[in-house]
């Protein structure tokens, strides 16, 4: 392994030169980035280029085949350790919800804390039904999952997440299962999110919502980042031709 | 369906009316028939204990060999699959014979009749539990185990809280089918004389000689348990499902 230098303090998650293969395809090649406390990360690019590849590593939902993932320091290499470090620091809000059916709202939401957090009910409940009214929606714990909107069922695994207390919110494209209408809900909870100073790193084409909160722009590629800045330089003037072409394509004329 | 059974039991009883056999021998009117119908329902408590203990250790032992079948290690699914295929290759009454009369030798112990049968339908049937468990876990999202993880639950909360609970509610129906399975099954145990439903009604053909009318009640005694079992079974059905 070569020696790496380690990085400023304040990040809370460091990737150097991670590389992913799926047999014999390589989705991620020696990626690159820190992601200080605090940071807004936004990571766009065309279909298949590895972003969902790149958040999933952080958690670890796949395993890195190659390279260093480190956790507010703690080095991830499949051991109990940085598998707490994971469940300590990190949560997830997926593409699809992925919400449990057969729980109620409030039980999605009082599960982790009860089982893994070692909450009593009273306290995981209490908990639980702040984050339901921070993302709006306390009337609906008693429901079940199939009986809310799509917007609403987002909300509740975004509050489902933040019941974890994490330091580092991940988003794999939250809103590109929702209608229309309902994107803007679920955006503006993220926005809020960002505003009290949550890390995030979202995967998503938003790009309203990317100018509004991002403090770092990601555009990948074919398993690469092919370009890392703010968003005004982003925007404005993007180096790479591809990153260029690409935004041509998503951003209105 | 319950009318189908009452109008059996009519052309049953009027079969009975004619020539010189009837249903005297289980007539509820005379103290004889009340008698031998007294004796013939003697074996309800053994088909259902019987049935009922080899189901629950059959849903036990069949989870446990399911869930090595979910993982990636190639042993734990090796273990699996000869599991079920080697178990699910003997018949239930020569698993019966050779737990009773073969495996006391092997192992040098007694075994009463009623274990006998439990731990040869349990065994017989958990290879069919494992298989119905293993299609009803893999039929739970991906995304399921996902979110759990992200919510910091490790393997045994996982399976405890998010995809057993799903997965059951889906192979109920499937594991009701293998109860009714069971109870009818459970009428083998009858060769090594446990004294269950066919085996008493076997020992009254004996003495009674009246094999047509003694037969029929057996056969409603099950037609009735089963039917009674698959409301159960689809009651419970509908209650899961909220
Ligand atoms: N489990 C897997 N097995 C095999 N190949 C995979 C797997 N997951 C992802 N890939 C491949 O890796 C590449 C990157 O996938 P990834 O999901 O990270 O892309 P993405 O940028 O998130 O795309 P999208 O915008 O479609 O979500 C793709 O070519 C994909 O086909
Ligand atoms: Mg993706």
């Amino acid at each position: 392994m070569s020696q790496i230098q380690p990085t400023h303090d304040s990040a809370v998650v460091t990737m150097q030169g991670v590389s992913k293969f799926f047999g014999t395809f390589q989705a991620l090649k020696t990626v690159s980035i820190d992601i200080s406390v605090g940071e807004r990360v936004v990571v766009c690019g065309p279909s298949g280029s590895g972003k969902s590849t790149l958040i999933r590593c952080i958690n670890q939902l796949e395993k890195h085949d190659d390279g260093i993932i480190t956790i507010n320091g703690v080095t991830l290499d499949g051991s109990k350790k940085s598998l707490q470090s994971i469940h300590d620091h990190v949560g997830m809000v997926f593409q699809q919800f992925n919400l449990f059916p057969h729980l109620s709202v409030l039980d999605n939401l009082t599960l982790g804390p009860i089982r893994s957090r070692n909450m009593s009910r009273a306290n995981a409940n209490e908990l639980a039904m702040q984050y339901l009214e921070r993302v709006r929606i306390p009337e609906q714990a008693q429901k079940f999952p199939t009986q809310l909107s799509g917007g609403q069922q987002q909300r509740v695994a975004i509050a489902r997440s933040l019941c974890m207390e994490p330091d580092i919110m991940l988003f794999d494209e939250p809103t590109s299962a929702l209608d229309p209408e309902m994107i803007n809900e679920v955006l503006d909870v993220m926005v809020e999110l960002a505003e009290s100073g949550m890390t995030m790193v979202c995967v998503t084409h938003e790009m309203g919502f990317a100018r509004k909160v991002a403090d770092t722009m990601v555009f990948m590629d074919h398993g690469e980042i092919v370009e890392k800045t703010d968003k005004e330089t982003f925007f404005v003037s993007p180096e790479s031709e591809r990153c260029q072409e690409f935004l041509e394509q998503i951003l209105p004329h | 369906m319950n009318r189908l059974l009452l109008a059996l039991c009519f052309v049953l009883l009027l079969t009975g009316c004619s020539g010189d056999w009837g249903w005297y021998v289980v007539d509820p009117t005379t103290p004889k028939g009340r008698i031998n119908l007294k004796f013939l329902l003697g074996g309800l408590y053994y088909t259902i204990a019987l049935s009922v203990t080899a189901i629950v250790i059959s849903i036990i032992v069949g989870l446990l060999v399911a869930l090595p079948a979910l993982s990636s290690n190639r042993w734990l699914n090796g273990f699996n699959r000869v599991y079920v295929e080697l178990v699910r290759a003997i018949p239930i009454l020569v698993m019966i014979l050779w737990v009773y009369y073969g495996m006391p030798q092997l192992l040098n112990v007694t075994i009463t009749v009623f274990w006998a049968g439990v731990i040869a339908l349990a065994l017989s049937d958990s290879a069919f539990e494992a298989e119905i468990f293993r299609a009803g876990i893999q039929s739970i999202d991906k995304g399921q185990y996902e979110a759990s993880h992200t919510i910091a639950l490790g393997y045994f909360d996982t399976m405890r809280f998010i995809i057993l609970p799903q997965a059951i509610r889906r192979i109920l129906p499937a594991l009701g089918n293998q109860l009714v399975y069971m109870l009818k099954m459970s009428s083998l145990v009858s060769v090594i004389g446990m004294q269950e439903l066919t085996r008493k009604a076997n020992e009254l053909v004996v003495t009674e000689y009246r094999p047509l009318e003694i037969y029929t009640i057996l056969l409603l005694e099950y037609l009735v348990l089963i039917l009674i079992v698959s409301a159960g079974v689809r009651w419970l059905e509908r209650r899961l499902a909220q």
